[in-house]
């Protein structure tokens, strides 16, 4: 079944990866043509799928972190993968908003000459600094298998060989200290993971125009959906790709993780609801406009089918039947239903985000305005282009692959541990 | 009002007048503004057109739309008409987000973006309260034809540079872009162009930092009103209603 899934992942992403050329193509080509994003709302499914992906991200770190700094022994093993996991994501998101720049070469100029007002600005710093240290953290989790790895022979060996960096010291001592460094990381990773998916929330956040985002929940709304989805996905990844599967050590841990998913994705319900009651009862248009969009505009569906059916109704009842019900041994289905759970939330997540950065841009913020003058991009209807789809198409199953190779190549599960390897 | 003394013709003279005196003051002694009298609006979009002319703007890029409402109820209405240029806040948030410094608040008032450092991320878009921003995505006019004719790549002589459209890719292609009140033409001592068009006379520029100046008196009116103030953005560009 894991081995199938395996190979489903690969088969998936390859042909994505593939298809996805072609939406590349079209946006090196045409450029911002290509896309419906225009000037009055400047900011569509390449924005949505960037936070969607640092959200994973961040969540996925953060639980690492639970490994590293608050040593749950139950974790222990997936540290790396959640490491390996928040790192595939960063890449996504980054490459995601990349494209999305009108100058995507002038990127640098972001962390070159920031202007510490803007949001944005910090983004680019505290991105720069989660890149290294996951880069750093991942090294140090796995330098003593790297130096196990080199040992052997072929491709897999000699990429070890390289990426330990010539280090040998596999004494107890240096496995002490390689233990200190970690925590140390982890422990400044969890306020910088924090500080930039917080950020992320209040880059809209700050944005007073937009009243839907304007709000001193939107942070904090983007940290709960980090947990969520990014937990959610460490727990398919887990069960799929993750350490001493079958053991009832791994039925146990699932249950452990699918009970935090648990708990986070109905946290994030509640911020929603709070946030959606709030707005539609002032009847503040510059608010209610979006909200009810969200809920009865015309794609309804992304939010009720997608979001809460698939996303909140379905995975809740499956991780409270199967991670709070079921006792261990109890037959070996309930980690796989864990694992379905986690992999319909983080999917689904993609909703959220969309419903996060579009809603809030469809309205006019001058009466009048979209019948004023016409053009391109001239208009308050937004819907992604296929060319638009197949870039993210592509980013998605880039990081897959870039996921999945890694896993091949690296002993991001120790090879003992492994069964599809 | 008092302002009604002066001639229609005199109005343009005045106005010119008032901009070489505050030309010949340092920059940061002098405040550009804006005045829109909307009882003298009649819709007719000629400054829009002036603009797209003025300053090569090509399609899905407008700085000056008119905005058209009907007020009142069926059969008593009427229409009105507000031209809505770059407010050119004193307090802009689109400076304030800016990631890459791009665009910056210059001390007579005019709120200036270096397309040359601008990374296109649109973030001030969406900032702007006033939709006043736009994205170039470099389309043209001609797009769909076999054959893109030379004015459609004329340069932009924006905020006094000139800036060359020899392909899709060049700035201000890919970029945010606004209203700059004529910066280019305010330097040599013209007004900007959407002020000469107005058939109206509904537009009007000048120095608010000089007393004598017809925009200082005019913004002493008690029907002044600048766009969405409660945002705290402190518009340079007053309405009269
Ligand atoms: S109107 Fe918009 S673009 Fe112009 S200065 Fe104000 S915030 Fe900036
Ligand atoms: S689009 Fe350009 S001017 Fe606007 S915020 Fe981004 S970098 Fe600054």
């Amino acid at each position: 079944m894991k081995k199938r899934l395996n190979g489903l992942a690969w088969l998936l992403a390859s042909v994505g990866f593939v298809i996805g050329l072609y939406g590349l193509y079209q946006r090196f080509t045409l450029g911002h043509r290509m896309a419906d994003y225009g000037s009055y709302i400047p900011w569509g499914l390449w924005v949505a799928a960037y936070i969607y992906f640092i959200g994973l991200s961040a969540g996925s770190f953060l639980l690492s972190t639970l490994v590293y700094v608050a040593r749950i022994e139950r974790l222990e093993k997936i540290g790396k993968l959640s490491l390996f996991t928040a790192f595939a994501c960063l890449v996504g998101a980054l490459i995601s908003i990349w494209l999305d720049l009108g100058h995507e070469f002038r990127v640098y100029r972001v962390v070159l000459h920031p202007n510490f007002r803007s949001m944005m600005s910090w983004m680019g710093i505290l991105y720069s600094s989660y890149f290294l240290i996951i880069l750093v953290e991942l090294w140090f989790a796995m330098r003593v298998d790297l130096i196990a790895a080199g040992r052997g022979q072929g491709a897999s060996a000699a990429l070890a060989r390289v990426v330990a960096l010539g280090s040998t010291d596999t004494s107890d001592s240096a496995v002490e200290r390689d233990r200190r460094i970690l925590k140390v990381l982890g422990s400044i990773g969890v306020p910088l993971a924090i500080a930039f998916h917080g950020g992320v929330g209040a880059l809209f956040g700050v944005v007073g125009a937009r009243t839907y985002w304007h709000s001193g929940l939107t942070p904090i709304a983007f940290l709960v959906g980090a947990l969520a989805s990014g937990g959610a996905l460490l727990a398919a990844i887990v069960y799929v790709w993750g350490p001493d599967r079958d053991g009832p050590a791994f039925e146990d841990m699932m249950r452990f993780l699918g009970k935090v998913v648990l708990a986070i994705v109905l946290l994030d319900l509640l911020l929603e609801v709070s946030e959606f009651f709030v707005g539609l009862y002032s009847e503040i248009p510059d608010e209610a406009i979006p909200i009810r969009a969200v809920l009865f505009g015309s794609r309804w569906y992304v939010f009720w089918v997608v979001h809460i059916f698939f996303g909140v109704l379905v995975p809740v009842w499956l991780l409270f039947r199967n991670a709070v019900l079921r006792r261990t041994g109890e037959g070996g289905r309930a980690a796989g239903a864990v694992a379905l759970a986690g992999f319909l939330v983080a999917v689904t997540f993609m909703a959220v985000r969309l419903n996060i950065v579009i809603p809030a841009q469809i309205n006019p913020e001058i009466a009048g305005l979209e019948y004023a003058f016409t053009g391109p991009g001239l208009k308050y209807t937004y819907l992604p282009t296929l060319g638009e789809w197949l870039v993210t198409v592509w980013v998605s199953s880039f990081s897959v692959l870039l996921f999945l190779v890694g896993y091949k190549l690296l002993p991001i599960v120790g090879r003992d541990d492994r069964e599809v390897a | 009002m008092a302002f009604m003394d002066i001639e229609p013709q005199e109005i343009r003279r005045r106005m010119t007048e008032d901009l070489r005196r505050a030309l010949a003051k340092p920059m940061n002694e002098r405040h550009w503004v804006m005045v829109l009298d909307l009882a003298k609006c009649v819709g007719c979009t000629a400054c829009t057109t002036a603009c797209v002319a003025e300053n090569h703007l090509p399609p899905g890029v407008v700085y000056r739309p008119v905005i058209e409402r009907e007020i009142g109820r069926y059969p008593n209405v009427r229409k009105t008409f507000m031209p809505r240029p770059c407010m050119q806040c004193d307090n802009p948030p689109c400076v304030k987000v800016c990631p890459a410094h791009a665009t910056w608040k210059r001390p007579d008032g005019i709120v200036e973006i270096d397309y040359d450092k601008c990374i296109g991320c649109r973030y001030c878009i969406n900032a702007c309260p006033y939709s006043a921003r736009t994205f170039d995505k470099g389309f043209y006019y001609s797009d769909g034809t076999p054959y893109i004719p030379d004015y459609e790549k004329k340069p932009a002589f924006e905020y006094g540079r000139t800036w060359p459209r020899r392909n899709r890719h060049d700035s201000p292609a890919g970029n945010a872009r606004k209203c700059t009140f004529c910066l280019h033409r305010i330097d040599k001592g013209l007004l900007p162009a959407c002020v000469t068009t107005c058939l109206g006379d509904a537009t009007y520029f000048g120095d608010s930092n000089d007393p004598d100046s017809l925009v200082s008196r005019l913004i002493a009116s008690p029907r002044v009103m600048r766009l969405k103030a409660e945002f705290g953005t402190r518009p340079s560009t007053y309405y009269l209603v």
